[in-house]
């Protein structure tokens, strides 16, 4: 990583049948950035972002990860791009069949590289780093609340120190406090290991807290991607709705870099 | 800046003092092809608490890498150790997070008495639950029939279309076959003794008494019986059925008794439907191997299988039936909101019915062993 940008989107274009969801959509993040994308339902937030882990296709456009073009690059170079990323999903996608400590043991099992206790520590250091306690590691995803859910979902992100990390709506179904509480174990987290985050998101409060850049999706492009307050500045009726509805005002109003207006 | 192989080296310097340098990329993509060696290495350069470290040349790094020399350390700092400030963090995390060992659980002393113990603790929880089950349904059934306008007969016949009709196709399929086969098999042996005409018997009652009911109901347990577990078990994981429960829509009178009735409609009828075509295929192999033309084949069948065996075919497709969709609905109310036990209750709900069904079969000829013959 050369100061080049991590994730380069250009000329996207995604077509279901009739309908367009992306136009010709351009899209970069630099090295360290925290990148949330907004954009109302069916603005092709989730499409956008699972193009960018490769799990669909474009019909045109490029999408560059590391500078790796991912949709014409070999099979082993995708791989090996695939290890330097971590995904957080929506509902975590925790493997139900397997505990916590398997969970997010098996990244680091299947790289073949190290014997099962330092598998066993590095899973520990990891629990410790979401912050949860070790006594869950041998539960079942399925009795862990929403909040733990999200948490060991993080530390299996993590757990190949990614240099990368994509986030799909990180606070989606979490109350107010765990909600606030894992924005905070992200900004730290984010600031103490300095990888890279793509996110989606819906909740302002993350926005505002975390993001350095904001990527508004709407009429099937990018129509702004920059700072908070350079965002909210701009003239479009989805922004407008978004941020300076009632909810919006009361969220940016703990916005430090607003605070002149 | 170039990045460059992880690597270890010892110097003493002028003093006497042994020096350990780490340098290069210590993290986990390096690390990945070369862990090993590099652990060996780190142990080859001594006890950690006699050198000086020095990790200031260390390029990258990361818990990955921060573990490995932690270890090699016996999990705790050398006395002696240069560090970059950016890098305290991985030796922080490690430190903070002390793996705990879990005891180990005491061995059973008496493994095998406890496996029986289990076996039939599970066995009797097993059919006291599929009792309760029935119980539901009967009671739920008697409510149908108090307030038969307000039940749900859509669901029944959705699930009779489901289980009935769209197994027409692959039960006339293998009730065909078996039927050609058996009569092949059987015209060899009685044409050795002469026999010819006692085919019709044999296919006769073999098929409408056992062959048809038997297979028509196992096929219809992998079918019918596999699918009815693997969607209660979905509607469990997804919390479909909880959300029903607070609807106040009782689980079993909207999902259970339309598909065990259904069932039980269905599966006499494709009992018949397999019969038929299995004795059909019968006949077109005797009319090849014995020269029995159909008109002879089927104007004999009602004077060697009496009419009451067709009665017990049928009877018998209706008890398996409900056997069936009791097992399918037992297993998938256990299922538990994970994949794993999706595909158990999935697995164990075929084998344990078509295991049912062939042990009633057995029963219900002995209980029937004298009665239907000619």
């Amino acid at each position: 990583m050369s100061g080049g940008p991590v994730v380069d989107v250009t000329g996207l274009w995604t077509v279901y049948g009739d309908l367009v969801v992306h136009r010709d959509l351009d899209f970069s993040v630099m090295p360290g950035e925290v990148v949330a994308l907004v954009g109302g339902s069916g603005s092709g937030k989730t499409t956008l972002l699972r193009q960018m882990l490769g799990l669909e296709r474009p019909q045109r456009g490029s999408i560059r990860v590391f500078g790796v073009p991912l949709h014409t690059c070999d099979a082993g170079l995708f791989k090996k791009i695939r290890k330097r990323w971590g995904v957080l999903f929506q509902q975590g996608a925790l493997y139900s069949a397997l505990s916590v400590f398997d969970n997010i043991a098996l990244p680091l099992r299947e790289l073949h590289a190290f014997d099962a206790d330092f598998i066993r520590d590095i899973v520990m250091v990891k629990l410790d780093a979401v912050g949860m306690d070790k006594r869950h590691a041998s539960t079942m995803p399925a009795d862990l609340s929403g909040g733990m859910i999200k948490r060991v979902a993080l530390a299996r992100a993590l757990v190949l120190e990614p240099e990368l990390v994509f986030l799909d709506e990180p606070t989606a179904g979490l109350d107010p406090d765990s909600s606030e509480a894992f924005v905070k174990l992200v900004r730290d987290l984010h600031i103490k290991l300095n990888f890279t985050v793509v996110m989606a998101t819906h909740d302002l409060d993350t926005l505002v807290s975390v993001s350095d850049r904001i990527a508004v999706l709407a009429d099937q492009k990018v129509v702004v991607c920059g700072p908070l307050d350079e965002v909210v500045r701009h003239e479009h009726p989805f922004i407008r709705d978004f941020f300076l509805g009632e909810r919006g005002r009361r969220a940016l109003s703990a916005a430090p870099a607003l605070q002149t207006n | 800046m170039l990045v460059r192989d992880p690597d270890v080296q010892v110097t003493v310097a002028g003093d006497g003092a042994r020096v350990v340098h780490l340098s290069g990329a210590w993290d986990i993509r390096a690390l990945e092809s070369r862990a090993a060696a590099l652990q060996s290495a780190l142990r080859d350069a001594g006890p950690a608490q006699v050198s000086l470290w020095d990790l200031t040349q260390i390029q990258r790094f990361d818990h990955i890498g921060a573990m490995l020399v932690w270890r090699t350390w016996g999990r705790c700092r050398p006395g002696r150790l240069q560090l970059r400030r950016e890098h305290e963090i991985f030796f922080g995390a490690c430190e903070t997070a002390e793996a705990v060992a879990s005891s180990p659980a005491a061995p059973d002393r008496f493994p095998l008495l406890l496996a029986l113990g289990r076996g039939v603790w599970a066995v009797s929880g097993h059919v006291l639950e599929m009792l309760q089950l029935f119980g539901q349904l009967l009671i739920d059934a008697a409510s149908v029939a108090r307030q038969p306008l307000l039940r749900p007969w859509r669901e029944f016949s959705a699930a009779i279309y489901k289980i009935g009709v769209q197994a027409l196709g692959i039960t006339a399929l293998v009730g065909f076959l078996i039927g050609v086969v058996l009569s092949y098999l059987s015209a060899e042996q009685l044409r050795l003794v002469g026999a010819d005409v006692f085919i019709v018997n044999i296919l006769g009652i073999g098929i409408v008494r056992e062959l048809g009911p038997v297979i028509c109901s196992i096929l219809v347990a992998g079918r019918s019986g596999s699918a009815i577990t693997a969607q209660l078990g979905v509607m469990r994981v997804t919390e479909e059925l909880d959300a029903l429960s607070v609807m106040g829509i009782s689980n079993t009178l909207r999902l259970i008794l339309p598909k065990t009735a259904a069932i039980a409609v269905a599966l006499p009828l494709l009992v018949l439907w397999t019969s038929g075509v299995a004795l059909v295929g019968g006949a077109v192999s005797a009319n090849a191997e014995l020269g029995m033309s159909a008109y002879q084949f089927f104007t004999a069948l009602p004077a060697a299988v009496p009419e009451v065996n067709l009665w017990l075919g049928v009877g018998k497709g209706a008890v398996f039936g409900v056997l069936i969709a009791l097992i399918a609905c037992h297993f998938g109310l256990r299922i538990q909101p994970n994949t794993e036990s999706l595909a158990a209750g999935t697995t164990r709900s075929v084998v344990t019915s078509i295991t049912a069904v062939i042990v009633a079969d057995a029963i219900l000829a002995v209980i029937f062993s004298d009665v239907g013959w000619s």
